[in-house]
């Protein structure tokens, strides 16, 4: 379970995160969702404690994790694995090796250094990669692949870490609609067979719907919205994004990544038509 | 007339600004560069007059430049050795008379600048880390690895040797502590840049899985920036040959004791001996170091 209270961090007069105070349990699969500059992103990084927070607390398992230091700080950021809109590959180096850069928290200073790492590390990261359909490019340099390929690079690298967590910061931005499709599915999938608690910062709205069991909404910093997808009602989507300068509504079409829309939730129309 | 939309009138008035205050900066840059220039052209007496006797035994005043140009041809005349077509070969023994001692110092410079190289890289390499604004764990270390490299590079080779020469007697070892020395200072400037400009996300992915600083640096930045380490490199690999021959002048090893001698007892036909097989050495390491370089350039498809 993992327990924020009262986080928030500011950049100068600006408060990304203002307060926040939510529970996750073991095992939810979470799509956090919100318009640009929401804080959804901070509060992911917050998490991973690549952020360090202005305020509040962060407890995993009943354990504070917010002020954690050196070694400690490294194997909990190790144990809650983050994925990036820009993947954040090593661009110059194999798949093989970025995979196993997962390990690098277990991993001594010689055998880092050097790049040896353990013939389980090797193990473990060829399996990974094998269980993302990425065993033939195992000796690519990360930088020739997809975009999608890349991003299951990053999803296997993160397997690697054997987190508790999976944090996902807009990890389909930057994807095609069969790539972004190809990700969400390896998550979820991640999340059901392997019981990790994923949180997933997205855009797309039907995307969140189709995937998650709960969706938490930010504005300004805020819980504006959480619970189900199916409580996730017109109106409340109009709160979040603030649609007020615009004419019409949302339309969930407009950022839809689905490639087969028949397959399952019509796109509609958030508000009026 | 038709009146233009507001949005647009609005942006006609923001453009004119905007060109007005652009002209401004250029205008006053332009008579700031210009005032500089002839500041220091002045000071350095490039509009000094000097009294010169002319042939029909007149004596004028004449812009210094003009004067002393002649006088340039003359020295490079008095460098050129007699060569005749038909005694070429004996002509040519006299003129390297002392091959064999030049040949055995021209390795001994090459050597000096390798080993220089050698001494720049590891030092420069193991500091440009802390020396980048992008990847210094604090500002204190970064000012202080920043403010090191600054000393050691504007301290000219030559001093470096001075001091060194001073310290452990003349020979080559005082060459290569002071080429090395300042070859550091200047590659760690030029890696501590090619590490700013390096793409962060591999850092931050590293710094994600839970890497320390050595593994952010060793993951994220190395790969990028090892092709610009190596360009570098080579190419102070070659200033430094350069180096290493001068660098003899204050008797820290190789060919520069040779052009100190020749200059002296003004030997001038050495001299030119001397330049000519520095001259090609440099020629040949430059070609050598260049075609290295872009075939590392272009072969950058392994990460190291």
């Amino acid at each position: 379970m993992l327990v924020v209270e009262k986080l928030s961090k500011t950049f100068g007069d600006l408060k990304a995160v203002d307060g926040l105070s939510l529970a996750i349990p073991k095992g939810q699969m979470v799509g956090v969702i919100g318009r640009s500059g929401a804080g959804k992103s901070t509060f992911l990084r917050m998490v991973n404690r690549l952020t360090d927070p202005s305020f509040g607390t962060i407890i995993c398992d009943n354990r504070n994790v917010t002020d954690l230091r050196g070694r400690d700080l490294r194997l909990w950021r190790a144990s809650c694995a983050m994925i990036f809109q820009q993947f954040n590959l090593i661009e110059r180096m194999d798949v093989l090796t970025n995979v196993m850069a997962g390990r690098i928290a277990q991993t001594g200073f010689l055998r880092s250094m050097t790049r040896s790492f353990t013939k389980d590390d090797r193990i473990g990261a060829i399996h990974a990669l094998d269980r993302l359909d990425l065993a033939p490019q195992a000796l690519q340099r990360a930088g020739t692949l997809s975009g999608g390929q890349q991003q299951r690079v990053a999803i296997a690298k993160a397997l690697v870490q054997n987190p508790q967590i999976m944090l996902a910061d807009e990890p389909i931005a930057s994807l095609d609609p069969a790539n972004a499709t190809r990700v969400m599915d390896a998550l979820r999938e991640i999340n059901q067979t392997d019981g990790l608690t994923v949180l997933v910062n997205l855009h797309t709205l039907d995307t969140a719907r189709a995937y998650c069991d709960r969706i938490i909404a930010m504005r300004e910093g805020r819980v504006q919205f959480d619970g189900t997808p199916a409580e996730l009602s017109n109106e409340k989507v109009r709160e979040i994004y603030g649609t007020h300068d615009l004419s019409g509504g949302i339309n969930e079409a407009v950022t839809s990544t689905s490639i087969a829309p028949n397959s399952f939730q019509q796109p509609r129309q958030a508000v009026g038509a | 007339m038709t009146t233009l939309p507001p949005a647009i009138a609005q942006f006609e008035t923001d453009y004119a600004a905007v060109r007005k205050s652009a002209m401004r900066v250029n205008l006053v840059s332009t008579v700031l560069f210009a005032f500089c220039f002839f500041a220091a052209a002045s000071i350095g007496g490039f509009f000094d007059m000097t009294d010169v006797t002319l042939s029909n035994g007149d004596r004028v005043s004449m812009w210094k430049i003009w004067a002393g140009l002649p006088r340039l041809g003359e020295y490079l005349y008095k460098t050129l050795p007699v060569l005749h077509l038909e005694t070429l070969g004996s002509d040519l023994a006299n003129w390297f008379w002392r091959w064999k001692v030049w040949l055995q110092l021209l390795l001994e410079t090459i050597l000096i600048a390798y080993l220089a190289t050698l001494l720049g890289v590891a030092g420069a390499f193991l500091l440009s880390f802390p020396a980048s604004r992008n990847l210094s764990p604090n500002t204190f270390v970064l000012n202080l690895t920043r403010r090191y490299l600054e000393i050691v590079r504007t301290v000219p080779e030559l001093v470096w040797a001075l001091i060194f020469v001073f310290c452990f007697g003349v020979g080559p070892l005082a060459g290569v502590l002071a080429i090395g020395l300042h070859a550091t200072g200047a590659l760690g400037k030029l890696y501590s840049e090619a590490n700013e400009n390096a793409d962060m996300r591999p850092v931050e992915g590293i710094k994600a899985s839970g890497g320390s600083w050595f593994d952010q640096i060793r993951y994220g930045i190395v790969p990028q920036v090892v092709p610009n380490i190596i360009s570098y490199t080579l190419l102070r690999f070659e200033i430094n040959v350069r180096a290493s021959s001068i660098i003899g002048f204050v008797g820290a090893g190789g060919l520069g004791q040779e052009i100190r001698v020749a200059m002296s007892l003004q030997e001038y036909t050495d001299l030119s001996a001397l330049f000519l097989i520095i001259f090609v050495t440099v020629i040949i390491m430059d070609t050598v170091s260049e075609n290295v370089r872009h075939r590392i350039i272009g072969l950058t498809g392994k990460g190291v």
